[in-house]
């Protein structure tokens, strides 16, 4: 127990720093996958219920294949499916995808809380985690370091997304879809099917991010695994104007409001656990606040957008 | 099933609008709001007893439940219409803004904080007449609840943040200030297991409605979705909202007040949703703790969006809700069904719900200005 005591307050930005990290992973996966999907023009609140559900399935078949990695994979799988129905039913005239993606939340949630009930007590392997902190002999650097490979996977897709929304044919015609219907008629693109498939990516991205949440960090399945984070993941996409790099540097700073409470804890503070459990959402309300605008649309924002208009 | 029968049928009312054309055609408008959501909610019960069949369960032991843990006896009936009690409420919540165009979610967040406001200004009043303490809860109940979601309506109208997102951030976040307090400053020591504030005291509950086992709540309930029908529908406030709820740049440049009819309709729907956190509090609970955030807000989302956002039709969409969330103890004893079960429904309905959007208009024998084409 000397560690602790030696590096004294340096503790708290260290465990800030690691619980960033931790705390963004599924931040950034919800995120890149509803920039995904609110580029080509829809937005899919749903990603609340997919990330619970991700959870539960990611956690119940690593339990039983004893693959951390088969869970993400299954957890995938079940958010591209959850993102095909919400695309599929959004394709029909006069459906609002904004409450429809209430609904889904609600179902995602009450199906994950239905079928998880005999995952609750058993324990499932845990994603690995590779060690940057090799070189310190601070035991807190070390933990602070010790990064999930899920994590570096994240920043790898937002490069990716970054360089391919430019640079390839995919990418640009999402953007034209996004920015407008007609155009892309013009072009001879269907609308709803490239929805369709941009819903579904998004939400097996959303998936990966359950997973990450009951595979690594809590890293145990229960029915209140996620408070809004899916939710919270749309606010971000918002801030970080569409931009995958953005969304993931967004990721962290939520990421280190979501890690104040616990990196103050151990250094004793103990008082309003509430309120900086609160953060991120405080965060999210203000950093919406600050960015939005009364009159003018949002720089950046994809035209189609039902939620700037 | 054939195309024959619709075609016979237009056929057929074709040549009754020839003879009662303006009865027949406002019927048929009229009728279109019935069938629609009637046959979106058989749908969903549909494709809930497939998931139930898939699952190896019985449909039909699943409806017999629903049936006596929701109406069967006068005790279940009243169990049924308190669960509905703040459900009336909740859903104003939403289908108020709903009207303006407002997508509000958050009414989880001012039931609680109305809640909590309402079991803490009974403490200081304490030793002052019943009929004094109950409005001054009501009244701090549906102040601070008004104030939380017309913060939403503010930030929607001065910066254009989206209502729907904030509004389930400002719910989260007043559960967690509500945790917060009873947790710490508002605590009654006594209360060990489950941190509470100091109970209002039992001269102060609100009763039952005279043979019933109802509380009160539920005539409020009531009479606020009356009440709002006829703001609505009634009044050139509620008309101004529709305007604007239809066609806010034709709102603009009418000269309605937009920014001022958002912050007037959220705030009188955050009223109503912290008003049914103060009935639980002083009906059901007798002091503020977590138990107030069960769902209520949730739930009267799929309450409003059955009800197409119409304050009377909230009123028996709301019993029937009210019976499903009622029953839900009984599923899980007679059928080994677990809770989420309600939820999962819950969410059936809501989608079938707003998928039926679709079908507006659509409808041959629904639409008469379809039926024109029709003839032949």
């Amino acid at each position: 127990m000397s560690g602790p005591a030696a590096i004294g307050l340096w503790g708290v930005p260290l465990a800030l720093i690691g619980g960033a990290i931790r705390v963004s992973t599924p931040y950034i996966f919800v995120g890149l996958g509803e920039t995904i999907t609110e580029r080509s023009g829809r937005i899919n609140l749903g990603q609340e219920g997919t990330l619970v559900f991700g959870a539960m399935i990611g956690y119940g078949v690593a339990i039983m294949t004893g693959s951390p990695w088969l869970g993400v994979a299954a957890a995938c799988a079940c958010g591209a499916v959850f993102g095909l129905f919400h695309g599929w039913i959004c394709s029909f005239p006069k459906v609002n995808d904004i409450a429809i993606g209430i609904a889904m939340m609600q179902l995602g949630v009450g199906l994950a809380i239905f079928f998880g009930k005999p995952f609750i007590e058993p324990a499932a392997p845990h994603l690995p985690a590779i060690s940057l902190g090799w070189w310190s002999a601070v035991p807190q650097i070390k933990a602070a370091l010790d990064v999930n490979s899920l994590f570096i996977l994240g920043l790898a897709l937002a490069l990716f997304l970054n360089w391919a929304f430019r640079n390839t044919k995919y990418g640009l015609m999402l953007r034209v879809v996004g920015d407008s219907a007609e155009a892309a008629r013009a072009m001879g693109l269907n609308p709803n099917r490239v929805r369709l498939y941009a819903t579904a990516i998004g939400g097996g991205l959303a998936g990966i991010g359950g997973a990450y949440l009951s595979l690594y960090y809590p890293g145990s399945w229960n029915e209140g695994i996620s408070s809004g984070q899916g939710l919270m993941a749309v606010a971000l996409v918002i801030f970080a104007r569409w931009n995958p790099l953005g969304c993931f540097f967004a990721a962290l700073l939520f990421g280190g409001a979501g890690a104040l409470g616990t990196a103050l804890q151990s250094v004793g503070v103990t008082q309003g656990y509430y309120l900086f459990y609160a953060a991120p959402y405080v965060l999210t309300l203000i950093i919406m606040t600050a960015t939005s605008s009364r009159s003018d649309s949002l720089v950046g924002a994809p035209g189609e957008l039902s939620i700037t208009k | 099933m054939s195309n024959a029968s619709p075609d016979t049928l237009t056929n057929a009312t074709a040549v009754l609008v020839a003879r009662r054309p303006d009865a027949l055609a406002s019927l048929a408008r009229h009728a279109e709001a019935f069938v629609i959501p009637g046959a979106a909610l058989l749908a969903g019960l549909g494709v809930f007893s497939a998931f139930l069949v898939v699952l190896g369960k019985s449909p039909s032991a699943f409806f017999l439940a629903v049936y006596l843990g929701g109406f069967g006896s006068a005790f279940s009936l009243d169990n049924s219409l308190t669960h509905a009690s703040p459900l009336l409420l909740t859903a104003l919540c939403v289908a108020l803004p709903a009207r303006l165009g407002l997508v509000i979610i958050g009414g989880e967040g001012a039931l609680v904080l109305g809640g909590l406001a309402a079991a803490s200004i009974a403490l200081p009043l304490h030793g002052m007449p019943y009929f004094v303490v109950l409005p001054a809860m009501a009244a701090a109940g549906a102040l601070v609840g008004g104030f939380w979601i017309g913060i939403v309506g503010a930030l929607r109208t001065f910066r254009g943040v989206n209502e729907t997102i904030s509004s389930l951030l400002m719910a989260y976040i007043g559960i967690a200030l509500m945790n917060q307090l009873v947790e710490g400053p508002l605590r009654d020591p006594a209360s060990l297991n489950k941190p509470s504030t100091y109970p209002i005291g039992d001269a102060y509950r609100l009763g039952n409605i005279p043979g019933m086992q109802v509380h009160w709540g539920l005539a409020v309930g009531i009479l606020a979705c009356i009440a709002c029908w006829a703001l609505m529908e009634r009044t050139t406030w509620g008309f101004a909202a529709r305007v604007a709820g239809g066609n806010v740049r034709a709102a603009q440049v009418q000269g309605l007040p937009v920014g001022k009819l958002i912050l007037a309709f959220t705030f009188i729907a955050g009223a109503c949703a912290g008003l049914a956190g103060m009935i639980e509090v002083a009906a059901v609970q007798g002091d503020a703790n977590a138990s107030l955030a069960s769902g209520y807000g949730y739930t009267g989302i799929l309450v409003a969006f059955l009800a197409r956002q119409n304050p009377l039709a909230i009123i028996p969409v709301a019993f029937l809700l009210g019976a499903i969330d009622a029953s839900g103890s009984l599923l899980q004893r007679h059928l080994g069904l677990p809770d989420a079960t309600v939820q999962v429904l819950q969410g059936i309905l809501f989608i079938t719900i707003l998928f039926s959007d679709t079908l507006y208009g659509h409808i041959k024998w629904l639409n008469p200005d379809l039926w024109v084409r029709a003839r032949p």
